[in-house]
């Protein structure tokens, strides 16, 4: 445990990527199987372990700490697991015990066993290794490690003449945690059979493109097909199995069980997930209610059905395609759509174009708000993973844009340390400025500077790493998408927000106001009145 | 029992020390411990800033403290100043100053009259400091301590455990400089010695504020080893590996002569999270010059007090433990003291 804990500190206060991996790597390097492969499980969310509760971990502590004392103390620390691990009364240099042990003991040991089992570890652990443990248990480890991010440590811890990120992520896709034979293989050795049915295959995508880049190449060497503004997912149904993953292959199955039901065929289909009503697709806003839930309602299966529009077929009835040209997997897709017929399922369809310019003009204004732009594919591209150059190119709509004012600035880490590089801008709501988002990028090192400067000179409060601007700077803020949303005190919420330009020369009563913004809202089939 | 007993029933009609909002005074000794305001005649426990101001009419404090006041207010810091040596007496009580092993110079205040002794802890730890005497114990009828750390969720770690830590991050990231915000009197000093202790002879940069300090400490034959000021030329990149600084330095543009540093931060608070987390600290390194929970108690029970007082911190907490264990406890609620600060 103390070298998973020690882990566990570190990632949660590295915010920067390859500080994280080399963490992870250096973790990697020096921990035993099969302790580190449950640390991966652990650090990216694919442990199914028995889920401690707060209350049994609070009844625990209340037999060792005086109430009042423990309430004081909670009250500060402001982390149940947290308080428990500092304030439970043992040996500061406790005895290890290894991180397998913890994990295959709490798969197995039954429901009223827990208590002593937990309290037993305690007993034993330093502080660290307790707040490792409580935070394993009640499945609390949030450090911000994607799966995706494991496999290129992974693929670093290889080495050159070892296997790609890509390759290990479709491998680890068909372990179970401690991934038997992984790291192995890493070393040299053979690679692992995959037990799962329906594994995840990684996904082939796009790089952005615009018209200067499409100018010299020959349009009719081109598809091109909607983007379509919702989540990529790949739909796999295979050896009786099915499963829903993102493009990074995190499994979303358990939040979509309308569309899993539909996956009633022998195949690998990349789409987009969409949320859907009648003949309407409808914004991302209300896709996203959907997303991150363990569970859903029966209320929000009918009120927000979801939907795949099909883009590719990887896999059909045991026959791997990707090594096929496009024009052949898109002659499967429809064949294979037909065949389901199922009308939460249809296809993507294609955009008909003979020159860069029409589809500019289709790009610049598609026919359905739901829509962010084209994608645009070779007919002889076959299905490589990864971001291959050439073969495929995303044109996107061009961003919406707002004038806003900096009212707040944090201070970045890494490489960005000492610099006030997060910023939070508001639009006029009357005579008050009204925080609507947050953008760390989109400007150059010299304009960094720039504004770091601004802060600093024009400073009224402080909040810990927070600086309180006067509110004179415009930003030029782009973004994807605005969705409405009640968590955010304007009732709106940016996607992708970023700089696009420092309006020095504007005087911050001429920023845009919020009745703008709300103009940008989509309109909402689900909420709105029907038939406009 | 009877004794104290008795001291009690005297101290109701006349108490030894009675907080004021100057600070603790002492009737009987016409003189205020650590005042946050001017006052006529002042006993100093140690150098920190908000324990240790200017403008008194006198000043009685160690040596050690005396020098580092002149250090950090210049040598006009106050009217007349006395050097706290053995036993001395003030109108009708003998005072006498007890090192605290909370940074150079720190002492605890014993102050005796009237058949009663109280000892005033100003801040102390009971950890090993290289930087400076270690506590003592001082027996005594009423314990006025602080509580800066009074809450049973600190138990501070060996310092060598957080050192180590630091070391083992500059092993994992050699190209990264890291940069340790450490309180300039104490603290910086400290994590200097501690390093030299766990073997580390490379050199240590400093920032401005620390140097005169610094000097101080080797002139009292403090081995901090090979230390260059954190100074480059205007916009060039300074190659350093281990820097230390006070943390507002984090906050100013300071900082940006270092490329992608590794941000640690020496303090008790580094053991909760949130606190980590809301410095924007990598590294947060749980180095305390304050007595944690289980010191504050054990040093209550090697006092023998029959009564305890709490000046400054989470004092509810410690308190409520006094009152478990049937010891008479107060909180005096001073105003001006701050949790470790900056």
């Amino acid at each position: 445990m103390r070298a998973f804990a020690t882990l566990l500190e570190r990632l949660a206060f590295t915010p920067a990527r390859n500080a994280k991996l080399r963490l992870i790597g250096d973790y990697l390097a020096r921990t035993p199987d099969p302790d580190r492969g449950w640390a991966l499980a652990a650090l990216t969310g694919g442990l199914k372990l028995r889920t401690v509760t707060p209350s049994l971990l609070r009844a625990l502590a209340e037999e060792r700490v005086d109430t009042e004392l423990f309430a004081l103390s909670y009250d500060f620390v402001g982390d149940l697991a947290e308080t428990i691990a500092l304030i439970w009364p043992a040996p500061d240099q406790g005895t290890d015990i290894s991180l397998s042990e913890v994990v295959t003991t709490l798969q197995t040991t039954k429901k009223p066993d827990l208590p002593a089992l937990i309290a037993g570890w305690l007993d034993t652990l330093g502080p660290s290794e307790r707040y490792a443990l409580l935070k394993l248990a009640t499945r609390g480890l949030r450090v911000g490690v994607s799966a995706r991010l494991t496999h290129v440590a992974l693929a670093q811890h290889a080495g050159e003449d070892g296997p790609p990120a890509d390759r290990i992520g479709e491998v680890w896709h068909g372990l179970a945690p401690p991934y038997p034979g992984l790291f192995d293989w890493l070393a040299g050795g053979p690679e692992p059979e995959t037990q799962a049915r329906a594994p995840f295959r990684p996904v082939m995508l796009a790089h952005p493109a615009d018209a200067e880049a499409l100018a010299p190449l020959n349009p009719a060497e081109f598809a091109a097909e909607w983007k379509w503004d919702g989540v990529r997912v790949q739909a796999v149904s295979q050896g009786g199995a099915r499963h829903l993953y993102t493009r990074r292959g995190e499994d979303i199955s358990a939040a979509f069980p309308d569309l899993v039901a539909a996956l009633d065929f022998d195949g690998v289909i990349d789409g987009e997930l969409l949320v859907r009503q009648d003949d309407a697709i409808a914004p991302f806003g209300e896709l996203q209610k959907r997303l991150n839930r363990k569970t859903v309602t029966r209320a929000m299966l009918a009120s927000h059905p979801a939907h795949l529009r099909a883009y590719d077929l990887l896999h059909w009835q045991r026959r791997d395609l990707r090594p096929l040209p496009l024009t052949d997997r898109r002659a499967a897709l429809e064949t294979a759509v037909a065949q389901i017929a199922n009308p939460r399922i249809d296809l993507s369809p294609p955009v008909p174009f003979t020159d860069w310019a029409t589809l500019d003009t289709l790009r610049a204004a598609p026919p359905d708000p739901v829509i962010e732009g084209v994608m645009i594919k070779r007919h002889d591209s076959l299905y490589l993973p990864g971001r291959p150059k050439g073969p495929w190119f995303k044109w996107k709509r061009d961003p919406m844009v707002v004038d806003a004012v900096m009212l707040y600035a944090q201070r970045g880490h890494g490489k960005r340390s000492g610099y006030y590089s997060d910023f939070t801008f508001g639009v006029w709501d009357g005579d008050a400025l009204v925080p609507v988002g947050k953008a760390y990028f989109g400007f150059t090192d010299a304009e960094l500077r720039d504004l770091d400067r601004f802060v600093r000179q024009n400073t009224t409060d402080r909040f810990g790493p927070v600086r309180q601007v006067k509110p004179d700077l415009v930003l030029e803020v782009a973004f994807e998408g605005l969705n409405a949303s009640p968590r955010h005190k304007s009732g709106l919420a940016m996607r992708f927000p970023r700089i696009s330009r420092i309006r020095w020369d504007k005087p911050a009563a001429e920023a845009d106001r919020i009745d703008t913004l709300r103009a940008m809202l989509p309109a909402n089939p689900l909420t709105s009145a029907r038939g406009g | 029992m009877t004794k104290q007993t008795e001291a009690s029933n005297d101290m109701a009609q006349e108490p030894l020390l009675t907080p004021t909002p100057q600070g603790l005074f002492c009737p009987r000794g016409g003189f205020h411990i650590d005042p946050v305001r001017p006052v006529a005649r002042a006993l100093i426990t140690h150098g920190h800033a908000d324990h240790a101001r200017a403008g008194h009419g006198a000043v009685l404090a160690t040596a050690q403290t005396l020098d580092i006041m002149a250090i950090r207010y210049g040598a006009d810091f106050t009217a007349t100043r006395q050097q706290a040596d053995g036993s001395i007496a003030i109108n009708d009580v003998t005072v006498r100053f007890h090192p605290a092993g909370h940074v150079l110079g720190s002492a605890q205040i014993a102050v005796s009259g009237a058949g009663q002794r109280v000892v005033v802890s100003g801040d102390y730890a009971r950890q090993p400091n290289p930087a400076c005497a270690a506590f003592e114990p001082v027996p005594c009828d009423i314990f006025v301590t602080e509580a800066t750390f009074g809450l049973p969720v600190f138990r501070h770690p060996p310092p060598q455990a957080e050192i180590a830590r630091l070391m083992a991050s500059l092993a994992a990231f050699p190209d990264r400089p890291h940069l340790i915000g450490a309180y300039a009197l104490g603290k910086a000093q400290r994590v200097i010695a501690l390093l030299r202790q766990a073997g580390y002879d490379g050199p240590i940069h400093i920032h401005g504020a620390l140097q005169k300090l610094c000097d101080y400490h080797i002139a009292q034959g403090i081995d901090l080893g090979d230390l260059r000021p954190a100074t480059t030329e205007r916009g060039r990149k300074l190659d350093a590996r281990i820097v230390i600084a006070p943390p507002s330095a984090f906050a100013a543009t300071w900082v940006h002569r270092f490329r992608d540093p590794v941000i640690a931060h020496a303090s008790g608070w580094m053991a909760v999270r949130a606190r980590a987390r809301q410095r924007g600290v990598e590294l947060p390194l749980v180095i305390s010059d304050h007595a944690d929970w289980p010191d504050l108690i054990c040093t209550i029970l090697d006092t023998g007090a029959g009564e305890v007082w709490v000046t400054h911190g989470r004092e509810e907490a410690l308190v409520r433990w006094c009152a478990l264990h049937q010891i008479p406890a107060r909180p005096l609620r001073l105003v001006g003291y701050e949790d470790e600060p900056e």
